[in-house]
């Protein structure tokens, strides 16, 4: 404990532990808690029975009731704990239950049918995580279409944004031609014009190519983000010249010195392109809320949003499906958790 | 191999003139060197050559074949970069592999041919590993080797040396010599440094802003430069300039007095110039000689003993500053006084209004 | 590993290979001067037909009537759809306007963006200043705060709505404290607070990020300075870290107000701008004139959306100048 203790106390400077750092360890455990205590919380929940979803107050721990089979029954019983009467301290199963009495059976005896006033008994309860939420999501919603549609899109979309976006850095990093500053001040200027205010008119671009609840309507339109074009130039520029100059002395055609210098060089700035891009089309939410009307085009998103808009939301099962879709966003910050902070921290984008 | 050719080659930028009609002939086979200042336009006459700049005017022809609108690519040239480019995502092996691969070259050919480059330049044990685990020097050999693969037919050097020590300088610039004698090959070197001019060169350009200075062997450069500036650039330390005015032309002979009335003859060919022209003599430090009691006399300045050799840094009475350079120790002291013989067979003398020199009649240097 | 690496690089190479030949007739095509134009197309191509032509089609939908996408079936009403925007007798009453709920939103997204951008940057400020503190777990603590950027916002609102609900966690945790509970989202003002709340949460760790970078780029000897000259830790806090910090607070004082004024996709799921119109946002109101409600009212929309754009425009010049004047000092 001291060990623990003198570990979390441990400073680099000079300066013993003081008030001020006990209120930012307060500070940052709450936070902890505020942050991850939601997720933690939907990650549990997703794992219990749509009874014990019911359960108020809830536990925190997914808990089922405790069956027990019994000889001569078809189905498990539930099995409870006598707590008063003449059965004090037995554990019984339930037959049925009529008005305030209910019938039970002790499984070692099957043959006895006793009666028990059900104040005097408490259910058996038992961890127990409903994998079916997770299951049921495959067998009777059309889950792995939606899972399909956004892994489509996200995949698609970021090589085309990755590819477009990277010839055009290129072009605009490595050429001197007329026209370059006002091609390069256009794309620029269109960081200022959001594509949340061209609605519209994007639409009716989009509707008129046909790409109406097609996943081409969300992936065409996302595809050349100035973000992307800005954040790889930069990177571009500290490339020398030499070496592209070099590879044009060793008859490599300007394609060639694209794709075989430029690009690999160019793989810090990629990487964090590629995880931007990731991360926009997979929580895409609006974009394709206008282009994909029919629910076999949904990505995860959309189809998140009409569960939870049905008059009776089905619990369980959006639980489930939220944590899917949590779920490879969380192991991209896992693991890449580095990359995506520098990148946002020198490029401040998102 | 190539002979190569400019003929009235110039360049401009955004209209400025930055190369003002080059005429050169580089031999099959020569060493050549351009050397000059920086910013005297040779960086980008090599990138001309090259194909990576375009050639604004005039024609560029290899082997007789005008190359002009040829890419870089195309010109079957060979360049190694000041700052090395490597690639620095590729091994050794893929950097050497890289250009042949884009040819097309059969797979056992660029084996051999890398190997081959590999083991002259002695980088064998270096082909797997990247260029940031190589010191500077191995850099250097991958980026010749590069080169070398490629059995260009010319090879260019853009500053190859600068960016190494000292001592590894003189020990490439060997090594490139004595690639250079192996291979045969026509070779185009840029430098600013007269030293690897000189020690490397089978000819020099001296450029200074876009023009050609002079275009010789080393020794012609030293003994006879052509103008004031090449006279300065070429030898180290530099030349000792004294202006004056002509006094008298004879046969063999001019003589001429600076502005402390002191007088020099000069083995000349005077016939240029007239009594009361103002002229500059320049004589190097490796010929000035001080000390005894006859010639001009100077004050000694400071004095540099390097124990196989010295350095004396004198004052006329004008207040002209001279260096002397001479092999061997002085028991000369700062302040002392002393005189200083100028020898005329060692002589240079310049116009002073276009800088041209006057025909050297006698060469010192090369009687020794 | 080697197995996945190996097989990027074939389909990369595959990729090159694939379509070296095609530009290379392109390039000797062009010519070397042009070339760049090659490299360039695609982006420009998508760049014009879904940035650029939008700009401009978005004044045609401005100014024509009626619920036809294509724009040769909209009969032309000039400002009309602007003066229906407009149409007030008393501004700071939406119920006086002919288009109530348009002003409504206009209210709430004042409200929300000042609520919003102001406790952003309070306590993205704090976190980040106790993130820059020499403590342990340093990195697991930054990567807490700024987890949640990641989630998509749907997810965000999911989670919420479950953790908020009537019988959610929440009220759970106040009955067990002997308080009683709300519903939360049903009542008007603390739905509000809520969707306040929510996007706070869920886009701190961003802004978090830009101003620990900020402070890690304060030298610090000149912190050491400093405290040789005795200055006492909140004096170094006004007079070294706030002034020093400055440029990096305008950054994301500008970026947030940016985000706030487009906020949406977290609310919509969240709230469904309700109850009511309680939470109803602009781009909220763009979209169900425009796309959820029948007829579809798209000038209305376009001509809202060339609103919410002066707005941006203002802002993102803003950003801008802000950047550039970063850059330059």
């Amino acid at each position: 404990m001291a060990t623990v203790l003198n570990f979390l106390t441990r400073r680099r400077g000079r300066h013993g532990f003081d008030l001020t750092d006990w209120l930012s360890w307060a500070y940052l455990v709450f936070g902890t808690v505020l942050m991850f205590g939601p997720v933690l919380w939907v990650v549990l929940s997703s794992f219990k029975t749509d009874a014990a979803l019911a359960q108020y107050p809830p536990t925190l721990l997914p808990f089922a009731a405790k069956t027990v089979a019994v000889e001569g029954y078809d189905k498990p019983l539930e099995l409870y704990r006598i707590t008063g009467g003449e059965y004090q301290g037995r554990h019984l199963a339930e037959i049925r239950r009529i008005g305030l009495v209910a019938q039970m059976v002790d499984p070692a005896e099957p043959d006895k049918r006793l009666k028990v006033n059900i104040k005097d008994r408490q259910p058996e309860q038992a961890l127990a995580f409903a994998v079916s939420n997770y299951t049921e999501l495959f067998s009777r919603f059309n889950f792995a279409r939606y899972l399909w549609n956004s892994v489509f899109i996200t995949v698609v979309a970021t090589v085309i944004t990755v590819l477009f976006n990277s010839m055009a850095a290129f072009a605009l990093a490595k050429y001197k031609f007329r026209g370059r500053t006002a091609v390069f001040l256009l794309i620029i200027a269109t960081l200022m014009i959001p594509p949340t205010i061209n609605l519209v008119p994007i639409f009716l671009v989009v509707s008129k190519l046909g790409m109406v609840n097609s996943p081409w309507g969300v992936i065409w339109p996302a595809v050349a983000t100035p973000t992307g074009v800005f954040l790889l130039r930069q990177y571009m520029l500290t490339i020398p010249d030499d070496l592209l100059d070099a590879a044009r002395m060793d008859h490599a055609s300007e394609w060639r010195v694209y794709w075989r210098i430029v690009m690999p060089l160019s793989a810090p700035a990629i990487a964090v392109l590629t995880i931007f891009s990731v991360m926009w089309r997979w929580n895409d939410f609006l974009w394709p809320l206008i282009v994909l009307t029919r629910s076999e085009q949904f990505t995860l998103q959309l189809a998140l949003n009409s569960f939870q808009g049905e008059l009776q939301t089905n619990w369980s099962h959006l639980l489930a499906m939220t944590v899917l879709t949590l779920l490879p966003i969380t192991f991209v910050f896992a693991f890449l958790q580095k990359y995506i902070t520098t990148g946002i921290a020198q490029s401040g984008v998102k | 191999m190539a002979a190569l050719e400019l003929e009235g080659v110039v360049k401009d930028y955004a209209g400025v003139r930055a190369i003002h009609g080059i005429d050169l002939k580089v031999e099959d086979g020569d060493f050549c060197v351009f050397v000059g200042p920086s910013g005297c336009g040779k960086s980008t006459l090599l990138r001309m050559i090259a194909g990576l700049e375009d050639i604004t005017g005039g024609e560029l022809r290899i082997d007789r074949v005008r190359v002009n609108e040829q890419r870089a690519s195309e010109r079957g040239l060979a360049m190694v970069f000041q700052t090395y480019a490597l690639y620095p995502h590729m091994t050794v092996w893929e950097n050497l592999a890289f250009g042949l691969e884009n040819i097309r070259t059969p797979k056992a050919e660029i084996k051999e041919r890398v190997t081959r480059a590999a083991r002259m330049l002695q980088i064998e044990e270096f082909l797997g590993r990247r260029p940031k685990q190589l010191s500077g020097g191995q850099r250097q050999r991958v980026a010749i080797g590069r080169a070398v693969v490629r059995e260009p037919r010319v090879f260019l050097f853009d500053e190859p040396l600068s960016n190494l020590d000292a001592e590894l300088r003189v020990a490439m610039r060997r090594e490139i010599s004595a690639l250079h004698r192996r291979l045969g090959n026509t070779m185009i070197y840029v430098t600013h440094d007269q030293v690897e001019a000189m020690t490397m060169a089978d000819r020099i350009v001296v450029l200074k802003a876009g023009r050609v200075e002079q275009y010789g062997t080393p020794l012609h450069l030293y003994n006879e430069p052509a103008n004031q500036f090449v006279a300065g650039f070429i030898g180290s330390p530099r030349m000792n300039f004294i202006d004056a005015v002509v006094d008298g032309t004879d046969a063999g002979k001019v003589t001429v007095r600076d502005a402390a009335g002191q007088a020099y003859e000069v083995s000349v060919d005077g016939s240029g110039i007239s009594p009361g022209q103002e002229v500059t003599v320049g004589i190097r430090p490796e010929h000035l000689e001080v000390g005894g009691d006859k010639g001009h006399p100077v004050s000694v300045q400071s004095i540099e003993q390097l124990g196989g050799q010295s350095f004396l840094y004198c004052e006329t009475p004008d207040g002209t500053q001279l260096t002397a350079h001479f092999v061997g120790q002085t028991s000369m002291r700062r302040g002392d006084k002393a005189h200083a013989t100028f020898r005329r067979s060692f002589m240079h003398l310049f116009r002073k209004s276009d800088g041209k020199a006057l025909k050297r009649l006698e060469i010192g240097e090369a009687a020794i | 590993m080697t197995f996945a690496s190996t097989a990027v690089r074939t389909v990369y190479q595959a990729a090159f290979n694939s379509l070296e030949r095609p530009l290379l007739f392109v390039q000797n095509l062009v010519g070397m001067r042009r070339v760049a134009w090659m490299f360039l197309l695609p982006n420009l191509v998508i760049f014009g037909a879904f940035t650029f032509l939008p700009i401009i089609l978005n004044y045609f939908y401005a100014t024509t009537g009626s619920d036809a996408i294509l724009l040769s079936q909209r009969p032309y009403v000039g400002a009309e759809n602007f003066r229906t925007l407009l149409a007030c007798k008393d501004y700071l009453d939406p119920n006086t306007c002919q288009q109530d709920i348009f002003w409504r939103a206009i209210h709430n997204t004042a409200k929300f963006v000042v609520l919003q951008v102001g406790l952003m940057i309070v306590f993205s400020l704090v976190t980040a200043l106790i993130l820059n503190r020499d403590i342990v777990l340093r990195g697991f603590f930054r990567g807490v705060f700024f987890y949640p950027v990641l989630l998509s916002p749907v997810v965000v609102a999911l989670i919420w709505k479950w953790v908020l609900q009537r019988y959610g966690l929440l009220n759970a945790g106040l009955e067990e404290a002997g308080l009683s509970s709300v519903n939360w989202l049903v009542d008007a003002n603390w739905s509000f607070f809520w969707i306040v709340f929510v996007t706070i949460w869920a886009h701190m760790g961003f802004y978090v990020l830009i101003l620990l970078a900020g402070l890690q780029a304060i030298p610090s000897d000149v912190y050491e300075a400093a405290e040789m000259d005795g200055a006492s830790k909140w004096r170094v806090f006004y007079r070294i870290t706030l002034p020093l910090l400055t440029p990096t607070m305008v950054v994301v004082l500008v970026l947030s107000l940016i985000r706030a004024v487009q906020a949406f996709d977290e609310i919509f799921v969240l709230t469904g701008g309700g109850p009511g119109t309680a939470t109803t946002l602009i781009l909220h109101y763009i979209y169900e004139t425009g796309f959820a409600a029948r007829p579809r009212l798209f000038g209305l929309a376009a001509a809202a959306s060339i609103l919410m754009a002066a707005v941006l425009m203002v802002l993102t010049l803003l950003q801008l100048a802000v950047t550039r004047s970063r850059a330059e000092g």
